[in-house]
C-alpha cells in the first residue's frame, strides 16, 4: 500500500461515564499523519485534544471508529502484538517529573525504555543511552542522576530521549512545553524539530500555544467540545483562519506590540464553555458565536473543503 | 518619589534548605505611582512573586527578610505586626492568586467568603457587605448572584472561581490590587475575560495594579510599566513605549525572540543557552553572564548596579548602550 499514511483515524469518538453522566470527550474525528509530518492538535481545557492523543496511540480505547497504524487496525492487536507495535508509537508528556520513575536514574530509565522492547544487548543499550543524552543535550553524568535533580528543561530532555530510545515512528507530544520557561522552550522547540528530520518522525504535537504549534506543524487541528470544528495546513489556517471559533481563539492571543497605541484591546469571548455532559444540539460553538443563526442550533454543520486542503465545520464558512 | 503609593527599596529575601541558603530576592527596587499598573516579568525563580510576597508578609516556609524597606502610603510595612500588616492587607492592598482553588475555603459558601473580608475589616455592615457581595459578584460578570451566592468553590469553573477572587480583592475598594499570575492556569480565551475585568475595575477606581506575570504579551498589554527581573534582581525596568521601543538588556532582548507568534512559521530560533541557577551565594558579578551573548570580562567580576539610560529608564548591564544600538 504506497499510500497508506503512517497513521489514519477514522471517525473516532471517545465518551467516558462519570457518576452515571456520559462525557463527550471526543466526537468523530478524522485525521491522517504522513511518516515525518507534524499534525497540531490546539483546542482549550476540555477540547478532547489529550484524549484524542492517546486514542491515537491505544493508550484509551475508542468507543467507535478506528485508528489505523501502518496499516493495522491497532484495536484488533493482541496484547503481544500491541507492545511490538508500541516501540513505533510514543508519548511525550507535558510533567516529565510525573511521567518518571523518581527511584530509577535517568540512564536506566533510558534503558528501561529499551528493555522492555527488547532492543539491544546490554552493552549496546549502555552506549545507546549515551549517545540519546548526548543527542537530547545532557550531560553524561546526567545519566547517573535521580529526575528530581534536574531542572524541568533537563527532565524534559530526558523525556524526549526515553520515547527516542525504541527508535519510534509517530510521537504524540502532550503539551511538552507548557510547564516550561519561554527561554527552555525554545531550546526544546528546536531540539525536536531537529529530530524530527533526523530520524524522520512524525509527531502529533498537542499544545494550546497556537505560535508554537504553526510553527511545529504541517497540518493542525482546531478541536471544540471534542469536535474538529476546523483543519488546514498550519500556513492556510492560520493566516484565513475559517470558523469563528479558531478566530476568536487566535485573536485571543496577546502579541507583544509595537507600540503602546497598538496595544490590544482587552474584549472577551462572552460566556462560558458549554459542559461535555450536555453538548448544544447543532454547532458547539452557536452558543457563544458572534454568527450564529436559527440554521446553527439546529443541524450540525458538517465538515466541508473551504479552499484546497482546508475544511471547516460552519454554515457559514468560506 | 514622595508621591507613590508604595516603595520597595533594597529588598533582600532568602530561603534556608538544609545546609544551603538561596538567595531568591538580591536588592530589589521598585515604586507604584497611584493609578499606575506596574508588570513585573520574569521565569520560575526570578524572585518575582518572591519579592511580593515578601512585601506582603506572605512567605512561607524559611523564607525571611534579610535588608530593605518597603513603604506603603509612608507605612513602612516590614516592621508591621502581623495584625498590622493583616489590617492592609484585604483592605488597602488586595491580592489575587494564579490558583483561585488553592486560596478559596472549599467548604465555605463563595457569598459568604467574599463577605467575611468586608467584616474583619469593618468595611460594612453585615446588610450592607451583603448587598455589595451580590453587586460584587454583578459587577465581576457572574450570572444569578443571589442564588450564586450559595454555591461552593468547586461548583464553579476555573475562570468563575478567578472572578470570585477579584471580587474579593476589591471588595473593601483597596488602593493597591497585586495580581500574582492571574490568568496562567486560565484559557486564552478566560484570560482574556479576566483581564478584560481588571482593566475595567482598574479604569472605575483608579487603583493601582501590580502584576506579576512570565507572559509578555500580558504585561505589555495591559501594563503601564514593565519591570523584567532575573535571578532575584531587576534587570531593567520602563514605561511601557520605551520598553516597547528601545530594550536595553540582553535578557529583555532574549526573552522577547524566545516567544513565538503566530506568523513566525519560517523564523530561526535563537534560544538563550543554559538555564537559570538557583543562587547559593549573593551574586558578585552579573547573574545572566554564563548565558549573555554580549559579556565581557568586566561582566564577569562587578555587579551592574541598576542605572538610568533614559527618561525613567532603568537597566543593570554595563553594556546596555550597545546592547541598545545594536537592537535597534
Amino acid at each position: 500500500m504506497p499510500d497508506e499514511p503512517l497513521l489514519r483515524v477514522e471517525e473516532v469518538s471517545k465518551h467516558f461515564k462519570v457518576r452515571g453522566r456520559t462525557l463527550h470527550a471526543v466526537e468523530r474525528v478524522s485525521f491522517e499523519l504522513d511518516a515525518g509530518q507534524t499534525l497540531g492538535l490546539v483546542g482549550e481545557s476540555g477540547s478532547g485534544k489529550s484524549t484524542l492523543g492517546r486514542v491515537a496511540l491505544r493508550l484509551l480505547e475508542a468507543d467507535a471508529g478506528r485508528v489505523v497504524f501502518q496499516g493495522r487496525d491497532i484495536a484488533k492487536l493482541s496484547s503481544k502484538e500491541l507492545r511490538q507495535e508500541r516501540r513505533h508509537m510514543q508519548i511525550i508528556f507535558q510533567d516529565p517529573l510525573a511521567s518518571l520513575n523518581s527511584r530509577m536514574t535517568v540512564g536506566a530509565a533510558i534503558e528501561d525504555a529499551m528493555i522492555i522492547q527488547g532492543v539491544g544487548t546490554r552493552a549496546e543499550r549502555r552506549k545507546h543511552v549515551d549517545e540519546l543524552l548526548e543527542r537530547v543535550g545532557l550531560p553524561l553524568s546526567a545519566g547517573n542522576a535521580f529526575p528530581f535533580e534536574l531542572s524541568g528543561g533537563q527532565q524534559q530532555r530526558v523525556g524526549i530521549a526515553r520515547a527516542l530510545a525504541v527508535k519510534p515512528k509517530l510521537v504524540v507530544c502532550d503539551e511538552p512545553i507548557s510547564a516550561l520557561d519561554v527561554s527552555i522552550q525554545v531550546q526544546i522547540i528546536d531540539l525536536l524539530k531537529d529530530l524530527q528530520k533526523e530520524m524522520n518522525l512524525a509527531y502529533i504535537f498537542i499544545s494550546h500555544n497556537l505560535g508554537v504549534v504553526q510553527y511545529l506543524s504541517d497540518r493542525v487541528m482546531v478541536l471544540y467540545l471534542g469536535e474538529v470544528v476546523e483543519q488546514g495546513t498550519a500556513q492556510d489556517l492560520f493566516a484565513d483562519p475559517q470558523h469563528p471559533y479558531t478566530r476568536v481563539l487566535i485573536d485571543s492571543i496577546l502579541k507583544i506590540p509595537e507600540s503602546s497605541a497598538e496595544r490590544r484591546p482587552m474584549t472577551g469571548l462572552p460566556g462560558e464553555m458549554p459542559s461535555p455532559f450536555s453538548p448544544p444540539v447543532g454547532c458547539p460553538f452557536h452558543p457563544r458565536c458572534a454568527l450564529a443563526q436559527d440554521r446553527c442550533s439546529a443541524e450540525k454543520p458538517q465538515m466541508r473543503a473551504v479552499a484546497d486542503g482546508h475544511l471547516a465545520a460552519c454554515h457559514f464558512a468560506g | 518619589m514622595a508621591d507613590a503609593l508604595l516603595t520597595v527599596e533594597n529588598l533582600h529575601t532568602e530561603f534556608t534548605r538544609q545546609e544551603d541558603v538561596i538567595y531568591a530576592v538580591n536588592g530589589v527596587s521598585f515604586s507604584v505611582a497611584p493609578g499606575e499598573t506596574l508588570g513585573i516579568v520574569g521565569e520560575s525563580g526570578s524572585g518575582k512573586s518572591v519579592s511580593v510576597l515578601s512585601v506582603l508578609g506572605l512567605l512561607r516556609g524559611s523564607g525571611k527578610v534579610t535588608q530593605g524597606s518597603a513603604k506603603f502610603e509612608g507605612t513602612e510595612l516590614l516592621k508591621l505586626k502581623r495584625r498590622q500588616l493583616e489590617d492592609i492587607r484585604g483592605r488597602d492592598i488586595g491580592v489575587i492568586f494564579q490558583d483561585p482553588m488553592t486560596s478559596l475555603n472549599p467548604t465555605m459558601r463563595i457569598g459568604d467568603q467574599i463577605m467575611e473580608g468586608m467584616l474583619t475589616h469593618h468595611y460594612a455592615s453585615r446588610k450592607a457587605a451583603y448587598n455589595r457581595t451580590i453587586d460584587l459578584l454583578t459587577e465581576v460578570g457572574i450570572p444569578e448572584p443571589t442564588s450564586r451566592f450559595r454555591n461552593y468553590p468547586f461548583e464553579f469553573s476555573g475562570g468563575m472561581r478567578q472572578r470570585v477572587m477579584i471580587a474579593m480583592a476589591i471588595a473593601c475598594e483597596p488602593q493597591l490590587l497585586i495580581a500574582d499570575e492571574p490568568t496562567t492556569a486560565l484559557d486564552v480565551t478566560v484570560q482574556m475575560q479576566v483581564l478584560a475585568l481588571l482593566q475595567k475595575l482598574r479604569q472605575k477606581s483608579r487603583m493601582s495594579v501590580v502584576i506579576i506575570t512570565h507572559d509578555f504579551g500580558v504585561a505589555t498589554n495591559f501594563c503601564d510599566r514593565i519591570m523584567v527581573m532575573y535571578a532575584g534582581k531587576v534587570m531593567e525596568s520602563a514605561p511601557l513605549e520605551e520598553f516597547l521601543k528601545r530594550p536595553a538588556h540582553p535578557y529583555t532582548i532574549g526573552l522577547k525572540a524566545s516567544i513565538i507568534e503566530v506568523g513566525q512559521s519560517n523564523r530561526v530560533l535563537q534560544p538563550i543557552p543554559g538555564t537559570t541557577q538557583q543562587l547559593t551565594e549573593p551574586p558578585r558579578a552579573c547573574p545572566f553572564v554564563d548565558r549573555c551573548a554580549f559579556a565581557q570580562d568586566a561582566c564577569h567580576e562587578e555587579l551592574p548596579e541598576l542605572r538610568s539610560i533614559g527618561s525613567d529608564h532603568l537597566v543593570a548591564c554595563l553594556r546596555a548602550e550597545e546592547v541598545m544600538s545594536h537592537a535597534g
